[in-house]
């Protein structure tokens, strides 16, 4: 019906909505992170297991728990597939490829080689109102990854999981 | 349709942002009242006149200008009062929308000595159908008071679960506060039988009244209430301005709220005697022009009649639970009875989420809103996270209604969930 809507909710995006990668909380993992976004209130728990150290830490694992709308889940989906098995740097650049597209607002050209399966939300970027649900676990993917590179060296496993906002401000 | 206002096309003219489109050249179908409401053309030209003739400060300007100003916010006042039957228009104090009206009156009582000092020990009772302006200031005040925080929980039918009304308010009772209609569930609550209730241990009951206000004739003595408070944008006023009625002796009780011009009697460098109501609450330049606005929307609301209003209302929310229930996996959260509830309807639509279902429905030009409502805790009280409202008011019509549904059934197909 409307070319608009169907720029927004790509099948791709439809696709990892109903069949979400890498779903469930799973151990072992460094840090623990729980965003959420007050306007709406999606949720994301969301655990990382890295090994190595530095700027060779790769990511062996991200798991999440998560609430929210399609638009939320799909990528929580797609992130956790395209930075599993990445070094950090690497994971890092991806994601700063995709905050550009998210922030691109419909005329920045996404680059398939790297975001593969996230160029589906190429689309969202022209609906303000939806880039934070899109954003939502990748900003906390980053979070919980610095928690634990910057807890380097420290030998134990204790989670973070600490409440982190990736909004400050609740709505009316 | 019985029940309908008979002159719905023309009170629909009055409001000139329904009849622009939208993307696709759609027709705006607006439900989102709860939310704000839409203004009629008398309510804007009011407020332009006013900048473009009679622009000035008011009470301290005393040219011919500031006069009428002055008039024009006072007569307001006078409008406001008569609206909400106050027995005096002291009691009728301007704020800038309904949380601060509601922060006013707990801020105070924190500060209060005297009968309405609240202690270590004393409790405060609000509801778990609040909505955060009437959760989040009586949190405040009971943290700094060391009072405990107490509240109604709620039926699965979507009603204030009175059960145990006998043990939440009792002596240690200082404060009740509760809203009259919710704005997630729609539910009317019986505020009389809960003040009355709340009065025989002397406590003082606080209503918001920000969804009774524009759905529902108000007299605020009838209610119980000690204080009642509702916001000007959802009774088709403007933003940026809010209402606080309390009883006369209850204010002259408080302290004052904010301090600055207008609110004094005197000022020394060393101490300051204060105005009395409704100036004692009133410091600075009040938004002028949209206590205005609120007076004329209040004149145009009680020209067609707050009955009526309400009959429509509940005609064209009958009709929608009716269509509702209808589709599939779709679940109303609230009473399903028309009679008992207002005009905002919240549901959940199996395997879509909010904010897919009111992207899908914005496609179609119809406005809803979702998520939490600044309700999060019914929200979990019903074990979801966020909803789906759709909420009417007197310009609604039963096709726009027909258009959601239309809309609703659109979406799970686009989802294929059906």
């Amino acid at each position: 019906m409307s070319q608009d809507l169907d720029t927004l909710y790509q099948e791709i995006i439809l696709d990892h909505y109903k069949n979400p990668l890498n779903a469930g909380l799973r151990e072992p993992y460094e840090a623990e992170v729980h965003h959420v976004n007050p306007t709406c209130g999606d949720e994301v728990t969301l655990r990382v297991h890295l090994s190595g150290t530095g700027e060779d830490a790769v990511v062996e694992d991200v798991s999440y728990a998560a609430e929210g709308c399609s638009i939320s889940q799909a990528s929580t989906s797609v992130m956790t597939d395209l930075v599993i098995g990445k070094t950090v740097t690497e994971a890092l650049s991806v994601l700063d490829d995709f905050q550009t597209l998210m922030q691109g607002r419909g005329a920045v050209e996404p680059d398939e080689e790297v975001l593969e399966d996230g160029i589906a939300f190429a689309g969202v970027a022209k609906f303000p109102a939806r880039v934070k649900c899109a954003l939502l676990s990748w900003m906390a993917w980053k979070d919980a990854t610095s928690r634990v590179l910057g807890e380097a060296g420290r030998s134990d496993d204790t989670p973070a999981g600490d409440d982190a906002r990736t909004q400050p401000k609740e709505q009316a | 349709m019985e029940g309908l206002l008979p002159d719905l096309e023309v009170i629909r003219k009055d409001f000139p942002i329904l009849s622009r489109t939208l993307a696709d050249g759609r027709p705006l179908v607006y439900l989102d009242s709860a939310n704000t409401s839409q203004k009629p053309q008398v309510v804007i030209d009011s407020m332009v006149d006013h900048l473009e003739r009679h622009n000035a400060n008011i009470a301290r300007a005393m040219h011919q200008l500031g006069a009428e100003s002055s008039a024009a916010f006072e007569e307001a006042r006078d409008k406001v009062a008569a609206f909400i039957h106050a027995p005096s228009r002291d009691e009728v104090i301007f704020t800038k929308n309904a949380s601060e009206a509601l922060n006013l009156v707990a801020s105070t009582l924190s500060w209060a000595r005297g009968p309405l000092e609240i202690g270590e020990g004393d409790e405060v009772v609000i509801t778990e159908m609040e909505h955060h302006s009437n959760i989040v200031p009586w949190q405040f005040l009971t943290e700094r008071k060391g009072a405990t925080l107490r509240w109604f929980g709620l039926t699965d039918d979507g009603r204030l679960d009175l059960s145990n009304i006998d043990d939440l308010i009792t002596e240690r009772t200082k404060v009740v506060s509760l809203t009259w209609v919710s704005n997630m569930l729609g539910t009317v609550n019986p505020v009389r039988q809960i003040a009355d209730r709340a009065h025989e241990v002397r406590a003082v009951v606080v209503v918001d009244a920000s969804q009774a206000v524009p759905q529902m004739p108000v007299d605020v003595v009838e209610s119980g209430a000690d204080f009642l408070v509702f916001t000007g944008h959802k009774v088709v006023g403007p933003t940026g301005i809010g209402v606080l009625w309390g009883r006369r002796e209850l204010l002259e009780q408080l302290p004052p709220f904010l301090g600055g011009g207008e609110m004094i009697a005197t000022v020394s460098m060393e101490r300051s005697t204060y105005a009395g109501i409704p100036h004692k609450f009133e410091a600075g330049t009040p938004p002028i022009v949209e206590a205005i606005g609120l007076g004329v929307a209040i004149d145009y609301v009680s020209a067609v009649g707050m009955d009526r209003i309400r009959a429509h209302e509940e005609t064209i929310t009958r009709y929608a639970l009716e269509q509702m229930t209808r589709i599939d996996g779709l679940t109303i959260l609230g009473p399903v009875d028309a009679e008992h509830r207002g005009g905002a309807i919240s549901f959940e639509i199996d395997g879509v989420h909010p904010h897919d279902v009111s992207q899908v429905l914005d496609s179609l030009g119809i406005a809803v809103r979702a998520g939490h409502h600044c309700a999060k805790p019914a929200h979990k009280r019903y074990g979801v996270q966020s909803s789906t409202r759709a909420s009417s008011y007197l310009y609604t019509t039963p096709q726009e209604i027909d258009a959601l549904i239309e809309g609703l059934e659109y979406t799970k197909k686009y989802f294929k969930v059906d």
